[in-house]
Formats: structure tokens, C-alpha cells, sequence
């Protein structure tokens, strides 16, 4: 990179969302200079974590099945989030998903069918051959042969901005500062989940507990420098992407092994060994991201999902081995509960499941009767041993409380008007869309069209 | 077990870890075959870690995939790993088990075979034509070799010696096979080892999902494939080639040297071609690869392998042009000797990766067709 030129297009952040909106700037004609605060090995943000993004389309299409239309997608959207979204945006995001992965293949990412274990997504999301790190490497190299310079562990200080308009950044490479300067500023990084200091801000002690699934190089600095020059935030900081994880996971970027896909199989108790929710409340891939919150909520932030011998074998084993005992009482005593609790728990679900016939595939008709919470399928008792337990703990994958922007990617200011020449895209601005809630594999939709969005714009802005 | 069946503690451990990683990750299901193989298991014995290792080609294309490989804190090295461990399963199937030592030096083993079969051709022509047989001009006429060289000594040297490798390399993948729990029927004769058979033969799983392999740096490449089935080629043209002069010396009573249109010279030249330049070019990817996803202790053993395939085609194409001249006596020991070398290194050097990953193919093909358990 040339840090003595002023480039036409600077992009923060060299996650999914920065790199389409690098390659579409670039693509346009425009000078790029794209900054990413991790070293080389662990570029990508988030995206290394990501999997697939979630495709509207009408019939089969590639490696899709069947159809997706519009209104099931918003749909689907509006109940996870409960209505707090933007419908106008959250369309104009799902109506462009039908096309993106034409413009994605013509970078070099690869597509599959769905992994093993998530045929309930062969319908409504693409995956990308190798995931999403496969995705951000496809990416890194069409950027370079299209002439993007990239700085790698380079991390934005200062924002330089004028009456809401950008004008150059101060930034940190490897420990030493340089100026970027560029006619525009494309906002793309991240949320704030591996700011561990703003976690505790929003969530209170609790947040000692939380275990960040994603990416530690999301600290949310340039969120803050971009609110801090008055630019307008949506979402709530205690809002996020959160899912319930085995608690022994890495503090930081355990991404996807650290899930535990049991839940609904077993029970979940907190530490007074009391169930809290409804495990077979719906299908897990529907519930799944709400269940990072619900131990979130628990005291001590821990919770340890339940299964006995009967259920290895029929959910995508997770990375640790469970925590097994001969009988309830003495995987208690394992865990640390009290057994006299654990017992009494487990031997009140027993009682109260009511015949059924057992299929994990649809919403059966195996269900408690007389129990609360109740649980509505696959109930069966807890009576095979060797019983097992995972623990679990609340994973950040990232956080929503995000720059408002409009449809044209533009920061909005304080006053609702459009920034001049700010624009964001990917986790910075989701909470524009996902005001809680989530649906897998939206964050790689909103992120693959706000950022060629932005990118194009950006390019636009600079040529006038 | 036996203790020489066993693989390394640490390496076992660490074999069990990175397919647990894996099975929860899965995102590199669609490079190849070793993923839809593991996602199968709930554990990893060590004979799946073998039958799993022995499927994976170290394409390199899960290493750049990977979201926790290094600096990640748990470090995973899957293709690194489960070359560690097709290693030791070469070292565990060696047949006679006393000849280990030979594997694990595949290098050094290539080279003193070789100097060894230089010997022994030059002693056998030594014993029949004297010095100055040995360094005269010779006419490019039929049985010019023969003159040199009894033909009955090289038959029964070459026939003993195929039939060693043959005998150590049925024994061996029998060891390997046992240790899969499969039915040993199914090995030769069923639709999975006539599925085995062609997928390993054209590289199906070297493919990284379509559109090449990241070999020997992340950019997919159909290199290495191609230069794979080129130096197969080479070698079956090669096998062609000697077999069609069998046919005739024995059935037409035609013997050596043939005429350089004679389809044996036609067939042996386009396969020492092929032997010399498939292994040229393997040679400059593997200088060229990424150090972080091999096994550096197993260099020697592809490297012995590799140039051993091009000497042996060297000489043979430098014998076809110089046989007129003083210097056939000698080329034609060092190409025989180098030949000879080839077959006896055979189930002690790279080549046994050929028969384990028919077998570990053979197996997948078994396993595709039973219902998965863990979804």
C-alpha cells in the first residue's frame, strides 16, 4: 500500500462484508485500500467462522432445493426478530440474495450441498465448499489480482471526520502509525464482542461468563470513533448473535465445534440442576441462537444440557467428550450439582413424559404433560446409562448494536441525514436488520449485499 | 495388537483430537473422501485413523480451509496429522515385518538397491562376456543384449524379484485389510473394488471438490493430478512395453533390441516420457509446497521414489539411443539393476500408498452404501 496516496475508497475491516465491498469499489474503477487489524493467518473476521448465507430463490437453483420465495423468508425473519427490523431493508437484502451467488462464484468462491447434518438448510442456504474461511481466501486473492492493496494487522486509531465527512484515518501497522487517506470510507468491522470491557458495559458481571464465539479482533473501535463523530447507532449492546456453547471452548474463535447440538434431545438445568426452557420448544435450528441469551439469564451464566446413551449418534457430536457417569446422581457429583436436585429433576421429567413415538426429523408427538416448563417434542425419559452432560455457557458470535445506515449503505448522522461519504456494511450495520434473534446464515446475506452495495456506492461517490 | 501394530501414543491421541474437530466442524466435507468417511464415526480407533488416513491425498486444500489451523489455538494440522499416520500405518503393514527399517529409510533404501542392482547386472555380464565383452561396440542386431547377458539369468533375477514384491505387497495390504473388519471377498471382487479400483486410478478425491487441489500453495490446480496420471501413465506404458516383448521373445521368438518403430520401443519410449517428465514436475511441486502441511520425515521416501521412476526411464531411453556404442555393456547393467531396484523396492517405498489407497477407496465405497448413522 501507498500511504502517501489518497485512495478513492478505504475499507475498514477485511471480513466478507470489507471484501465485497473492496472488490465491487475495485470493480468499479475505483483506488482501494483495504484494512485488516488481524495478521495474515487469521484474516476474514467472523467470515472464517460462517458457513453459508441464506438464498431467496424461487425454484431449485445450484445447490439449492425446492424454493424459497420472499414472503416465507421475511416471514421467517420477522419471527426471529420478533418484528424489531426494517422491512423495506430487510427486502431489498432478500430480493438481492437471489443473485449474489453469481457475483460470489465470479470471485472464486466455490459452492456445496449442505454438510452432513444440516439437511433441514439444503432448501435455504448456500454453502461454501470449505466454509466461509475457504470464502475470504477466494476473496484476499481476487482482490489482489484486481490490485486491491491490503494491510494486515492494521488497526484504525483515529477517524479523521468534518462536519460528518471522512477524511483520513490513524492507523497502527504492526506498531507503527501511518495515515490512510481516501475520498471515501466503507465501515465494515464487525461488531464489539471481543471488546471484553464494552461486553461487561452492557451485560454487567455477567459478561465474565460469556465465551466469545467469534472473532477476538472485533473491539468495536471504529463503531465507537464513527458514534463518538455523531453518527446515529441502532440496536441494543446487549443484543447479539449468541448461542449456547460447551463451556470448556476457547475463550476467544471457537466458531462452530464449540456448539452442542443435544438440546433438544435431552433437558437443560441451570446450577440449581432446575430445567429453565423448553428444550423441544421447535426445531434446534430455530431455536438454537435463542439459547445463548437463555443461559445468558441463568445465575452464574452456566447451564448443562442432559442426554442419556439412547441419543449418541443422532446429533453432530461435539468437540469435547461429555461429562458421563453410571448413573444420574454420580454425573451430579461429576458436574458439581446437587445430586439430591439432579434426581429429582430427572426422575420429575421421567414422570411426566407421555407416550409417543420418537423422531427427531418432525415435530413429534413425544411431549411432557403436567411439567413446568414443559417439553413440547422429543421427550423421552432419562433412564439409559450411561448418562452425559455438557456443559454450557453463553458464545457471542457478534454483537448488533450497529451504525444506522439506509439502503444505500450511507451512515446516517445524528439528524437522520445520510453521511456524505461513510458508508458501512456486514456486522456494523446488522442491527439495522436483526434487531434480535437470528437466522442462519443472514449475517453472510446482509454482509455480501450492504457490502458490494457500499462498494459501488463508495466507487460512485469518488468518481463525481 | 501387536506392539509393531500399534501407532505412536501421542500420535493416536493426537489423531483422535483433529477428527473430533473435525466431525463437529465439517466444513471441508466436500474436498474429498476422508470427511463423509469420518463424519460416519462417533470414535476413532486407531484402525479408522489408518483407513482415514490412507484415504487423504494431502491435497492441502482443508490446511488453507481450516478456521483453526495455526495460529488458531488448537493448532489443527489434519493433513499433517494424517500424514504422520499413513506413515506409521506403511511401517505397521510391511511384510516380512523384519524389513521395516528399509520403509523407513525409502531414501536411503532406493539408492543402495540401486547401486546393488548395478553390481549384480555388471558381475552377471562380467561372468559371461569378460572385460572386453563388456566395453565392445555392438551391433544394433537382434540378441545384441544376449550377448551380454544370459537371458535365462535375467528372467529368473526379475522373476524372483517381482514375485517378492508381489508376495510382500499382497501380504501387506491383507494386514491392511484385516484391520478394517472387512471381508476380505469384498477386496477383490465386488462392486466396491471395481469402484475402489477406478477412483483411485483416476484420482478422483485429487480434485479438491472440483477445480483442482491447493498444491503446492492455496490457488487451486489441477497440477499435481495431472502430473500423477502422467507419471502412471509412464509407468503402465513402461509394463506395456516389457510385456509386449515378452510376447515377443516367447511367442514370436524375437529377441532383444527390437527396432525403434517396434511397438515395445514406441510403447517404452512414451512411457519413459512419461516416467521422466510426471516425475520432474512432481518433484518441482513438492519443492515448491507449503512446509506447514507435510511431514518432512517423509521426503526421503517420496524423493527416493520419484527419482528411482526417472532413473530407471533414463537409462532405459539412454540405452535406446547409445546401444550401438562401447558404453551398452554398462548402461544396460545400470538400467537393469535400476529396474530391479524398483521391483524390490516396492512394497519398502512409496509405491505401497498405490495399494493402501485402493483399499481404503475399496472401504469407502463399502461404507457409501450403508446407512450413515451419525447425522
Amino acid at each position: 500500500m501507498d500511504w502517501a496516496r489518497t485512495y478513492d475508497v478505504l475499507v475498514v475491516g477485511g471480513g466478507n462484508a470489507g471484501l465485497c465491498a473492496a472488490l465491487s469499489a475495485r470493480r468499479a474503477g475505483a483506488s482501494v485500500l483495504l484494512l485488516e487489524s488481524s495478521p495474515r493467518e487469521l484474516r476474514g473476521g467472523n467470515s472464517r467462522h460462517t458457513r453459508n448465507l441464506r438464498c431467496m430463490h424461487d425454484q431449485p437453483a445450484d445447490v439449492l432445493t425446492g424454493s424459497y420465495p420472499e414472503e416465507e423468508y421475511w416471514e421467517d425473519l420477522r419471527k426471529v426478530t420478533g418484528g424489531q427490523t426494517d422491512e423495506a431493508m430487510a427486502r431489498m437484502v432478500i430480493r438481492r440474495s437471489a443473485t449474489c451467488r453469481s457475483w460470489m462464484a465470479g470471485h472464486g468462491v466455490r459452492f456445496q450441498p449442505s454438510l452432513g447434518g444440516t439437511l433441514h438448510l439444503s432448501r435455504t442456504n448456500a454453502f461454501f465448499l470449505g466454509g466461509g474461511k475457504a470464502l475470504v481466501n477466494a476473496y484476499y486473492r481476487a482482490a489482489e489480482a484486481l490490485g486491491v492493496d491490503v494491510a494486515y494487522g492494521a488497526e484504525v486509531r483515529e477517524l479523521e471526520l468534518t462536519g460528518g465527512r471522512f477524511l483520513s484515518a490513524a492507523v497502527t501497522v504492526k506498531g507503527f502509525g501511518n495515515r490512510a487517506r481516501a475520498r471515501t470510507l466503507v465501515a465494515a468491522a464487525g461488531g464489539f464482542q471481543g471488546n471484553t470491557a464494552w461486553l461487561r458495559e452492557a451485560w454487567g458481571p455477567a459478561a465474565d461468563n460469556f465465551i466469545v464465539r467469534g472473532t477476538p479482533y472485533d473491539d468495536g473501535t471504529v463503531l465507537k470513533l464513527l458514534s463518538g463523530a455523531g453518527m446515529r447507532t441502532v440496536g441494543d449492546p446487549t443484543q447479539g448473535h449468541a448461542v449456547a456453547i460447551d463451556a470448556r471452548a476457547p475463550r476467544f474463535d471457537g466458531g462452530i465445534v464449540t456448539r452442542v447440538d443435544c438440546v433438544s434431545l435431552g433437558i437443560v438445568v441451570n446450577k440449581h440442576a432446575e430445567r429453565f426452557y423448553d428444550e423441544g420448544e421447535e426445531f434446534w435450528p430455530k431455536r438454537y441462537a435463542i439459547w445463548g441469551r437463555l443461559v445468558a439469564q441463568q445465575p452464574d451464566q452456566i447451564a448443562y444440557a442432559i442426554i442419556d446413551a439412547k441419543m449418541p449418534g443422532t446429533f453432530v457430536p461435539p468437540v469435547f467428550p461429555p461429562v458421563e457417569a453410571p448413573t444420574v446422581r454420580e454425573l451430579a457429583v461429576a458436574l458439581r450439582l446437587d445430586p439430591a436436585a439432579l434426581e429429582r429433576t430427572v426422575e420429575g421429567f421421567n414422570r411426566a413424559v407421555r407416550p409417543g413415538t420418537f423422531d427427531h426429523a418432525v415435530l413429534d408427538g413425544c411431549a411432557t404433560a403436567g411439567l413446568s416448563p414443559p417439553k413440547s417434542h422429543w421427550a423421552r425419559r432419562l433412564d439409559t446409562p450411561p448418562f452425559a452432560a455438557y456443559p454450557l455457557r453463553p458464545g457471542i458470535t457478534f454483537t448488533y448494536l450497529g451504525l444506522a445506515v439506509d439502503e444505500r449503505a450511507r451512515v446516517l448522522a445524528a439528524d437522520g441525514k445520510p453521511s456524505d461519504n461513510v458508508y458501512a456494511a456486514g456486522e456494523i450495520m446488522a442491527g439495522n436488520i436483526l434487531g434480535k434473534g437470528y437466522l442462519a446464515g443472514i449475517g453472510m446475506t446482509i454482509g455480501t449485499v450492504f457490502g458490494t452495495i457500499a462498494g459501488e456506492e463508495a466507487a460512485r461517490h469518488a468518481a463525481r | 495388537m501387536r506392539p509393531a501394530d500399534r501407532l505412536p501414543p501421542e500420535l493416536a491421541a493426537e489423531g483422535e483430537r483433529v477428527m473430533r474437530l473435525c466431525n463437529a466442524c465439517r466444513y471441508c466435507e466436500g474436498f474429498c473422501a476422508v470427511f463423509p468417511a469420518l463424519e460416519r464415526r462417533l470414535s476413532f480407533a486407531e484402525a479408522d485413523l489408518v483407513y482415514l488416513a490412507n484415504l487423504c491425498h494431502n491435497c492441502g486444500e482443508c490446511w488453507y480451509a481450516c478456521q483453526y489451523a495455526p495460529p488458531h489455538e488448537f493448532e489443527l494440522a489434519f493433513s499433517r496429522t494424517l500424514a504422520q499416520i499413513r506413515a506409521a500405518s506403511y511401517q505397521q503393514n510391511v511384510r516380512p515385518r523384519a524389513l521395516a527399517g528399509l520403509l523407513r529409510h525409502g531414501g536411503r533404501t532406493a539408492a543402495w538397491l540401486s547401486a546393488a542392482g548395478l553390481l549384480l547386472f555388471l558381475a552377471l555380464e562380467l561372468a559371461r562376456g569378460g572385460m572386453a565383452g563388456l566395453v565392445a561396440p555392438h551391433a544394433d542386431a537382434a540378441g545384441a543384449f544376449h550377448a551380454l547377458l544370459s537371458h535365462g539369468a535375467m528372467v529368473a533375477v526379475f522373476l524372483a524379484a517381482g514375485l517378492w514384491a508381489a508376495a510382500a505387497l499382497a501380504l501387506g495390504l491383507a494386514a491392511f485389510w484385516r484391520q478394517t473388519g472387512e471381508r476380505f471377498g469384498d477386496l477383490v471382487a465386488s462392486r466396491a473394488a471395481a469402484r475402489g479400483f477406478w477412483d483411485a486410478l483416476r484420482l478422483r478425491y485429487l480434485d479438491g471438490g472440483g477445480g483442482g487441489c491447493a498444491y503446492p500453495d492455496e490457488v487451486p490446480s489441477p497440477a499435481r493430478r495431472r502430473l500423477h496420471h502422467l507419471t502412471v501413465a509412464g509407468f503402465g506404458l513402461c509394463f506395456a512395453s516389457t510385456s509386449v516383448a515378452a510376447v515377443y521373445h516367447y511367442g514370436l521368438h524375437l529377441p532383444a533390441p527390437y527396432p525403434i518403430l517396434s511397438l515395445p520401443v514406441v510403447l517404452g519410449t512414451l512411457g519413459g516420457a512419461g516416467l521422466l517428465a510426471g516425475p520432474a514436475g512432481l518433484l518441482w511441486l513438492k519443492l515448491r509446497r507449503n512446509p506447514a502441511i507435510v511431514d518432512p520425515a517423509q521426503t526421503g521416501l517420496d524423493v527416493g521414489f520419484l527419482v528411482l521412476l526417472q532413473l530407471a526411464a533414463g537409462t532405459g531411453l539412454l540405452l535406446m539411443a547409445l546401444r550401438q556404442t562401447a558404453a551398452m555393456g554398462t548402461l544396460l547393467a545400470l538400467h537393469l539393476g535400476l529396474v530391479l531396484a524398483l521391483f524390490v523396492t516396492m512394497p519398502y517405498g512409496k509405491f505401497v500408498h498405490a495399494v493402501y489407497r485402493y483399499a481404503a477407496l475399496v472401504r469407502y465405497a463399502l461404507e457409501q452404501r450403508r446407512p450413515r448413522a451419525a447425522r
